[in-house]
């Protein structure tokens, strides 16, 4: 038997697709008996839905180098 | 209050996304929002001496951004010989008339109103990044703004998967809890 901890981690793999098919079945079945996990993955749910929405850019990798390595030239 | 001291060298990891999308909002155009934040670093660095440390070093750095957000409108604007009037037609509008009261924007539509939420959503949700650890803050930000693959992630930050999701687990916890106070309920 997992401990909450564990499905809540197979929970947030789980917002990113990445769990595998045991894992949600585990997942699934402990959200039947466990109600604080329930409202985890509903929060956990909503905080990946406000994050695509809010479509945050961020500057690239490289960019950032280039910007630091720059910036020491500078200074 | 204690005194703010500035620290250069962590600027573009602390600062340059949430800098970068600052001016993105302002300026629709990636290219034109990563010279700014570049100019606005320079700056920063130029007037260093200058910096009282009356306000934190993000407060201060996004005060320069905005004159330079300010300082492109006006040269964009110097460069037209006069300032010119646009009306935009509503071509698909089934009335035809010329008033101009009749194109006036849809008070009742919720677009406008939506996309200021989402950028004030934004600007929350890097409010919350940037109170997480630098290793948490860095893992989050690759694996859901970024997009990328766990592989790719764990390489970047020389840990192994396991490693990765519980360090992913907490951020998420962390910013629930840190959205639930700032944003609203979730």
């Amino acid at each position: 038997m997992k401990t909450c901890k564990d499905v809540e981690i197979l929970c947030t793999k789980a917002q990113y697709n990445e769990a595998t098919l045991l894992e949600k079945i585990q997942l699934k079945l402990h959200m039947l008996i466990c109600k604080t996990c329930k409202t985890f993955v509903k929060k956990n749910t909503k905080l990946t839905s406000l994050c695509s929405q809010a479509k945050i850019k961020t500057l690239p990798m490289e960019e950032k180098e280039k910007m630091k390595r720059t910036l020491r030239s500078k200074s | 209050m204690t005194k703010q001291i500035l620290n250069p060298d962590t600027w573009v990891d602390s600062y340059s996304d949430y800098l970068f999308n600052y001016a993105v909002t302002r300026v629709n155009d990636s290219e034109i929002a990563k010279d700014l934040v570049q100019e606005t670093f320079f700056a920063g660095l130029k007037s260093a001496k200058n910096f009282k440390g009356e306000a934190a070093e993000r407060t201060w750095l996004i005060s320069i951004l905005k004159r330079k957000v300010i300082d492109h409108y006006r040269k964009i604007n110097s460069k037209k010989a006069k300032s010119v009037i646009r009306i935009t037609k509503n071509n698909n509008s089934d009335t035809d008339s010329n008033f101009l009261e009749e194109q006036v924007a849809d008070p009742t539509s919720l677009l406008e109103n939506s996309k200021m939420e989402n950028e004030e959503l934004g600007i929350a949700i890097q409010e919350c990044i940037a109170k997480l650890p630098k290793k948490h803050a860095m893992a989050f930000t690759l694996k859901t703004i970024n997009g990328l693959s766990t592989e790719e992630v764990c390489k970047e930050l020389e840990i192994n998967p396991s490693n990765l999701w519980v360090i992913i687990h907490r951020a998420r916890t962390a910013l629930m809890e840190c959205l639930n106070n700032n944003w609203f309920k979730i």
